[in-house]
């Protein structure tokens, strides 16, 4: 669109990333399932090898389907770059790439996806990276972490399983006076709910898998450069502001400028971490992103529904969601996601540990599986499941402890969903009694 | 002229009104971004006149170095200045005396009084940008490595 007229969130869902095709004029984004791209004579290989002329050369650094994608979710998120990964935890890894070297460290929230606290925790270690994690409700603790080592503030901005909501601005503001990088999970809010880059973040991490593809079939990551943080010049940070010597010394921040980290993201890490996300994975989630908005709208309307049912229901202690009033994190939550609260809420049952495990076995709609963000209602017992490698005090602090159900709600009849668990609940206000 | 967010319809018709351009302080060393940029744009028919007295005579990329703009006998749309803020004044300056239509400062450099006195003088002027980017955001290449263009169209996107 030539006009001044920025286009809305609806419209870039649908548009952004994808215009017809250049040469066949197919209207859809074709799906460019191949390894590799010809090139012209030997000088046109080597300017693609330089980095002096854009082009692909093998699909593991770029391939035109997966680069519709990052220019989709770039524009989603109002940043300057993407770079897509094949799941969630590699866009992590990738992320922190261009940043990190052996002794360095990120100051991490506690209250994060437990998959989230391993992989930072402890296979971080094996890169030699380092990881502290603090509760983010005090965001005072991030500063109180920062060491000269420190070289970027991981949080995730509406968090998983909880409901928690970080003032992403307050964290922000502490990560650049510190002059290091806020670095945004928004895999639970989605662009739809909350924009971090408006609040100060410098990079987003996705996992594509959730609601971005939005139907429970395609595993993807991305990281997203809002182009804002600048490392030119930072000694802090050499792979970007120091001259490579695997190409020949180019200096990604001089010759890139704002545009280094992505480049660097491409021409370096998903190189040499290979952690490149495939063509039809790409496309999948390319459609699914088309109708973010919709099912986003009825994700958080079917929750907040599911919610409220059962914050009365007898067999149930307490349910965290960031769309109801008791919430702690209601305010924070309508500051920064007005549209909604999400589709992902955990509650607790006054059983404990049995009666979690029996209320996932008797659903017969709400599928029992390790996933978020599917248009089918999932539901899980994070303590048996995803978080059980996790210590006592890592559960409670992720929000996930013995009586803890995580739940998923999807774009179903909402009354299908509510009569599910009515079912599945029934007997289960007894099991305190029965103790 | 808003020189911290310029529209990609003003930067479309600098770049539409380009045919060659002076190159200012055009480096004959491969890894740097001026080499970068000159070959770039030479791939997409744009004539580059490289300026640097201090390798004048010699060529780069098949062009002979010239050691300033008054040396070139040709007409100038773009000088293109790959020196620092502060030398961006001078050459501005000299850009005017010859005629050049455009003066394009790359990423990180920017003298706003030269470019009052450029834009005075009925000049457009660009600053902290590059024109190998901008050329490639706007026609889709950058795409291709995940950048955003912010071009939303129905239209097939011609490579020009």
């Amino acid at each position: 669109m030539m006009s001044n007229r920025k286009p809305g969130l609806e419209t870039l869902s649908v548009h952004a990333g994808t215009p017809p095709d250049p040469t066949t004029g197919a209207r859809q984004m074709p799906i460019y399932q191949t390894s590799s791209f010809v090139f012209d004579d030997a000088d046109h290989a080597a300017s693609l090898f330089n980095l002096q002329l854009p082009g692909f050369i093998y699909s593991r650094l770029s391939n035109p389907t997966v680069s519709a994608l990052e220019e989709r979710i770039a524009a989603l998120e109002d940043g300057l770059g993407a770079t897509a990964t094949a799941s969630g935890h590699a866009a992590q890894i990738l992320a922190l790439f261009p940043l990190m070297h052996p002794g360095d460290e990120i100051i991490a929230a506690n209250k994060l996806y437990g998959g989230s606290i391993n992989q930072m925790g402890i296979s971080y270690k094996k890169f030699g990276w380092n990881a502290s994690f603090v509760d983010p409700d005090d965001p005072e603790n991030f500063r109180r972490a920062i060491t000269d080592k420190t070289k970027a503030i991981f949080i995730e901005s509406l968090a998983n399983p909880g409901g928690v909501v970080v003032d992403i601005e307050a964290v922000a503001a502490i990560a650049h006076d510190t002059g290091i990088p806020l670095i945004v999970d928004n895999t639970m809010a989605t662009p739809y709910l909350c924009k971090p880059f408006e609040h100060g973040a410098d990079i987003i991490v996705h996992s594509t898998t959730k609601f971005l593809s939005g139907n429970g079939s395609s595993i993807g990551g991305c990281v997203v450069d809002s182009g804002k943080f600048n490392f030119a010049g930072r000694d802090k940070y050499p792979s970007l502001s120091q001259p490579a010597p695997e190409y020949h010394g180019l200096t990604f921040s001089e010759t890139f400028g704002d545009l280094a980290y992505t480049m660097h993201s491409h021409a370096v890490g998903l190189r040499d971490l290979g952690a490149c996300q495939s063509p039809i994975n790409a496309w999948i989630t390319l459609l699914g992103i088309e109708t973010l908005a919709l099912r986003m709208e009825r994700h958080c309307e079917n929750a907040a529904k599911v919610a409220s049912y059962l914050e009365t229901h007898p067999a149930i202690d307490w349910v965290s969601y960031a769309g109801l009033e008791s919430s702690k994190y209601f305010d924070l939550r309508k500051r920064y996601m007005p549209r909604g609260a999400g589709g992902v809420f955990t509650f607790g049952l006054k059983g404990g540990y049995d009666a979690g495990v029996t209320l996932v076995d008797r659903c017969e709609l709400l599928s029992h599986l390790a996933n978020i963000g599917d248009t089918r209602s999932l539901i899980l017992h994070p303590a048996s499941t995803t978080h059980r490698q996790l210590t006592e005090e890592q559960l409670k602090a992720a929000g996930a402890g013995p009586e803890v159900i995580r739940i998923s709600i999807g774009i179903e009849t909402v009354e299908d969903i509510i009569s599910d668990l009515e079912q599945a609940l029934t007997g289960l206000e007894l099991a305190t009694v029965a103790e | 002229m808003n020189h911290d967010d310029y529209n990609d319809k003003y930067i479309i018709d600098v770049l539409k009104d380009t045919k060659t351009v002076a190159m200012v302080g055009a480096s004959a060393n491969w890894n740097r971004p001026s080499f970068f940029a000159m070959k770039y744009m030479q791939q997409k028919g744009f004539r580059i006149i490289p300026v640097n007295p201090g390798v004048a005579g010699q060529e780069i990329l098949g062009e002979t170095v010239m050691a300033d703009l008054d040396e070139i006998d040709e007409p100038i749309d773009m000088v293109d200045i790959f020196r620092n803020s502060e030398a961006a004044g001078s050459i501005t300056d000299d850009a005017i005396k010859v005629g050049a239509k455009i003066v394009w400062m790359q990423l990180g450099v920017r003298n706003d009084d030269a470019a009052k006195r450029a834009e005075d003088a009925g000049l457009r002027v660009v600053m902290n940008r590059c024109p190998k980017i901008e050329y490639a955001r706007l026609y889709g290449e950058l795409s291709w490595h995940g950048i955003n263009s912010h071009v939303i169209t129905s239209k097939r996107r011609r490579l020009a």
